[in-house]
């Protein structure tokens, strides 16, 4: 069971209160693309074993989406910032690194 | 004009460590806008005499009042007869502005959830910490009750609040009902 920390409304809800949407950070390739970009960026996606930044959405909450990073092993979460950020704060980054998993 | 006519149809129900009753038709009118917006938070204080409630708070006495929702939603909650021109003089106060109120009266089912086991009876369906020192009067929680979405607030007079979206009114009544019927409580409360 996963507790997640919504970063908009500060609520620490457990997994079920949440709606996982996937893969973060991912960059949009549309009409103009390389044929392979494209498909890169529709069905491609990381499974990594340990860290990873996930989309996940307060479904039943303030509804609002924002990013989760998360220990896939061990399921730590190192934490979680807008979905407005376009890559990982240092913060959350340095975490990771603080475990040895950087 | 049809009479109101809620989804439970006034339905309640006393057990033996709470009792659970159908609020009747009650006003409710979402408002959305942009938060730090001074000119917006003054048109909603204007005409609902609330200011905008802090994050999971709620501001009023008993049914009416001002309820977060969302860092950019709350809910105005009212007598039925005024939500309709309530939430006009909402619009019209907004102006230009990025902002909307609509009457979702309808589109709600809302109860009251009252008795020495209310807490319990919410801890069981929702993953909320509901101990008195984490959850007091005036907060607000938008959760997961049973299967559906639903939110509640404490009031000042020590009954929750409930409200759910209607098509899922009569499940949350029976699922309250059967939960508040065994009289069972989680250990801590």
């Amino acid at each position: 069971m996963l507790l997640i920390t919504c970063p908009h409304c500060g609520v620490s809800g457990e997994e079920t209160e949440f709606a996982p949407g996937g893969e973060a950070h991912l960059k949009r390739f549309g009409p103009g693309s390389e044929e392979g970009e494209f498909a890169g960026y529709l069905f491609y996606r990381k499974n990594p074993k340990g860290p990873h930044f996930e989309r996940w959405r307060h479904a039943y909450g303030c509804g609002k989406w924002f990013h989760v990073a998360r220990d896939t092993v061990t399921l730590e979460i190192f934490g979680a910032y807008k979905a407005t950020e376009t890559a990982p704060p240092q913060e959350i980054l340095d975490r990771i690194a603080a475990r040895g998993k950087a | 004009m049809s009479d109101p006519v809620t989804a439970t149809g006034g339905a309640r129900f006393a057990g033996p460590e709470c009792a659970i009753s159908d609020l009747g038709p009650l006003g409710m009118v979402t408002i959305r806008g942009e938060a730090g917006d001074p000119a917006f938070a003054a048109a909603v204080e204007a005409e609902t005499g609330f200011g905008l409630p802090p994050v999971r708070r709620f501001e009023g006495e008993a049914e009416a009042g001002l309820c977060w929702m969302s860092p950019d939603e709350w809910l105005l909650t009212c007598p039925y007869t005024e939500a309709e021109a309530r939430a006009g003089r909402l619009r019209t106060a907004f102006g230009g502005l990025h902002a909307l109120a609509v009457n979702v009266s309808d589109a709600r089912a809302a109860f009251r959830i009252e008795g020495e086991g209310a807490r319990a009876l919410l801890a069981r369906g929702a993953p909320v910490d509901l101990a008195p020192a984490a959850f007091g009067i005036g907060d607000v929680r938008r959760t997961r009750l049973g299967q559906v979405a639903a939110a509640f607030w404490l009031g000042r007079d020590g009954a929750f609040r409930l409200v759910c979206f209607r098509s899922v009114g009569a499940y949350v009544f029976d699922w309250l009902k059967a939960s508040a019927a065994s009289g069972a409580r989680p250990a801590g409360f």
